[in-house]
């Protein structure tokens, strides 16, 4: 049933996509590690650092496509699963150092050291096991998720309503998280990270296979997404998106449709948060800023909406366009980003990959009429 | 479900015990405020199994909202809704209701857009609603059978792979009375279905209405009286939330109140 489950929501274009990202994954690390530094085939780190982490971003793109395109929720949050994701990662990682932090503390991290605490806050502990850290990443925004879409769908709360709790859910981490009593490291966060499961963070094999890892989790997140939206509950899903009130008359629980994968969404997002943080090598409270939440639906606008190639492709296409501008025209980036914004609800309802089909369709007209 | 059940032309004339046993849908003193308008008034009415009954009345006389309150989307101040003799529908949700038996045609058609009409119908059809199982489900052999059926009885064959959003308005109303049907409900509730139809199209919907009471409780709201008149069943006029007059078409036409509401306006 599982295998018929994956395979049947599958059409070939996400096959050929899902082929296309693992690609990546494997070639992009394998070209960095096996060719000489002198070869035009050479992938720098920093080039491979670029792509692991616009793999992340394009995991947390699919996520909200998911809730956005999917459910027709239009989050404004959803950097906030990514970044919890990111916290637990970064907890575990700060575990590792041990006593090899600048205080020399075997249990406390420095920035504990530093703050004065007597001892490891309640909700640090087990973090220093990496059994115990990897479930975390899922469980905690999954968890806050349930939590958020148990009231919100419950009561029916539903369009910009929706969106500013979202908003407000962010922004409320952000400022818990800045604090320093929090024991998340306040403003600072956590960096300085050494091992990850025994290697060195900084190490090229780990990068190579961080790199990897996160190609592999998206190339998974498609594929079940693609499942879902290709089942039965993809179709009453869409259905609840376009008219609930009417499937409610159907006799579904739409509630409970929005829920599962608002959930789902945000075990997603929290997954590319836990692959991130390694690959930056660090992680803070400016994760939350409500900012990034909307650059992500940004993405999501770009690349297609209601689309599940289109958030991968949107996502690397504005990050690479913001590393050029930021490295290049620093102060251009801000006004392309309002720009682009404004050129995609205009111009492109649905994104690149709306763009392409209709393209396509205009040459398949242009054929039938030439024959 | 699926087999007929006779259609029965009674008067109310019976106990209130009685009622709530024999009846499939009983409302008793059914008052609904918007603002302190009553929109309903002390509403009465009673639908026995397998009858198919057309309710009238002017604009504004409350038809939409009695299904409102039938169907959960509005709760009644007062009064009570005893579905098939024991649930009372004024105390459930819409899913719950649903799930009862009631199925429900807006008055606005509204099919899913972006489905196709075969999706359409698979969604309506009875049976799966519970999300987990239907990750892992393929549409079974029956479940295939029964939309070819409705297919038919609709007489949309043609075109099944056709998305919602591409229907003409009269093969929205008729896909609409297609989900209806699958749903299997005990009793439906179909508003308005032939506004804004030609004259070839309600007189097909009348017949498709005709074929789907064989094995089907009806209550149809309409304007159109050349429409209610080829239904040719007992008919409740409304008229300002209550009860006006009731039976064949051609008693409560002679009705001196009756002409008076509809021609008095
Ligand atoms: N949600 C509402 N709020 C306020 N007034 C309403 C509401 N729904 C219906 N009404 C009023 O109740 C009356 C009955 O409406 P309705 O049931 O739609 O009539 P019908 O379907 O018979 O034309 C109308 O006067 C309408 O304006
Ligand atoms: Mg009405």
């Amino acid at each position: 049933m599982m295998t018929r489950f994956l395979w049947t929501g599958m059409g070939r274009n996400l096959r050929l996509f899902v082929l296309l990202v693992l690609a990546v994954g494997i070639v992009v690390p394998a070209l960095n590690l096996l060719m000489p530094k002198t070869s035009p085939f050479y992938v720098p780190a920093y080039a491979l650092q670029l792509i692991g982490k616009y793999l992340c971003y394009a995991s947390l793109a699919l996520a909200v496509d998911l809730v956005w395109g999917f459910c027709g929720i239009l989050t404004l949050g959803h950097a906030a699963f990514f970044a919890l994701g990111g916290y637990c990662m970064g907890m575990y990682l700060m575990r590792q150092i041990g006593a090899r932090g600048v205080y020399g503390n075997p249990i406390l991290p420095d920035f504990m050291v530093f703050l004065n605490y007597p001892e490891l806050p309640w909700f640090w502990h087990g973090f220093n096991h990496f059994w115990f850290a990897a479930p975390m990443v899922v469980i905690v925004p999954g968890v806050l998720a349930l939590a958020l879409g148990w009231f919100a769908f419950r009561s029916r709360v539903t369009g910009v309503y929706l969106s500013i709790i979202t908003q407000a859910m962010t922004f409320a981490l952000l400022l818990a998280f800045f604090r320093n009593d929090m024991g998340f490291g306040g403003n600072n966060g956590m960096t300085d990270f050494k091992d990850i499961l025994g290697y060195s963070v900084q190490a090229d094999t780990t990068r190579a296979v961080l790199c990897f890892a996160s190609a592999l989790a998206l190339a998974i997140f498609l594929i079940i997404s693609g499942a879902i939206i290709g089942s039965r509950f993809g179709t009453a899903l869409i259905a609840v998106r376009d008219a609930e009130s009417r499937m409610r008359f159907l006799g579904y629980r739409a509630e409970t449709y929005k829920l599962f994968v608002f959930v789902l969404s945000a075990a997603m997002a929290g997954i590319a948060g836990a692959l991130y943080v390694p690959q930056v090598g660090i992680i803070n409270p400016s994760e939350f800023a409500p900012g990034n939440s909307i650059e992500a639906v940004l993405w999501v606008a770009v690349g297609g909406r209601g689309t599940l190639i289109g958030p991968v492709i949107g996502a690397f296409i504005v990050n690479f366009a913001k590393t050029y501008l930021t490295g290049a025209l620093p102060e251009v980036w801000l006004f392309a980003l309002g720009a682009l914004f404004i050129v995609v609800t205009l111009f492109l309802p649905k994104g690149i990959v709306g763009l392409w089909a209709q393209i396509r369709a205009r040459n398949l007209a242009k054929k039938a009429t030439a024959a | 479900m699926t087999t007929a059940q006779p259609v029965s032309h009674q008067p109310t004339a019976h106990t209130t015990a009685h009622r709530t046993t024999s009846a499939l849908l009983y409302l008793s003193g059914v008052t609904v405020s918007f603002d302190g308008f009553k929109a309903l008034n002390n509403l009465s009415l009673l639908i026995e199994p397998g009858e198919m009954r057309a309710i009238i009345g002017p604009n504004g006389a409350g038809k939409t909202t009695m299904m409102d309150v039938i169907t959960g989307k509005t709760r009644p101040d007062e009064g009570q809704v005893v579905f098939d003799g024991q649930a009372d529908l004024t105390k459930l949700d819409e899913a719950h209701i649903a799930t009862l038996g009631i199925g429900r045609k807006f008055q606005k058609p509204t099919v899913f857009e972006s489905h196709t009409v075969r999706d359409n119908l698979l969604l309506a059809l009875a049976g799966m609603r519970s999300w987990y199982k239907l990750l892992g489900a393929a549409p079974t052999k029956a479940e295939n059978d029964r939309l070819a059926e409705i297919l038919s009885i609709i007489r949309m064959e043609a075109q099944q792979h056709m998305l919602g959003a591409r229907l003409s308005h009269g093969q929205k109303q008729w896909l609409e009375i297609g989900m209806l049907l699958a749903q299997n409900p005990k009793l439906m509730l179909v508003d308005e279905p032939v506004a804004g139809m030609t004259d070839v199209e309600t007189e097909t919907t009348a017949q498709v209405l005709r074929e789907v009471n064989k094995s089907h409780s009806v209550v149809v709201v309409e304007h159109d009286m050349s429409f209610v008149r080829a239904l040719g069943v007992k008919v409740t006029v409304l008229h300002e939330g209550s009860m006006l007059a009731e039976g064949s078409l051609d008693q409560v036409s002679a009705d001196p109140r009756v002409v008076e509401v509809y021609l008095g306006r």
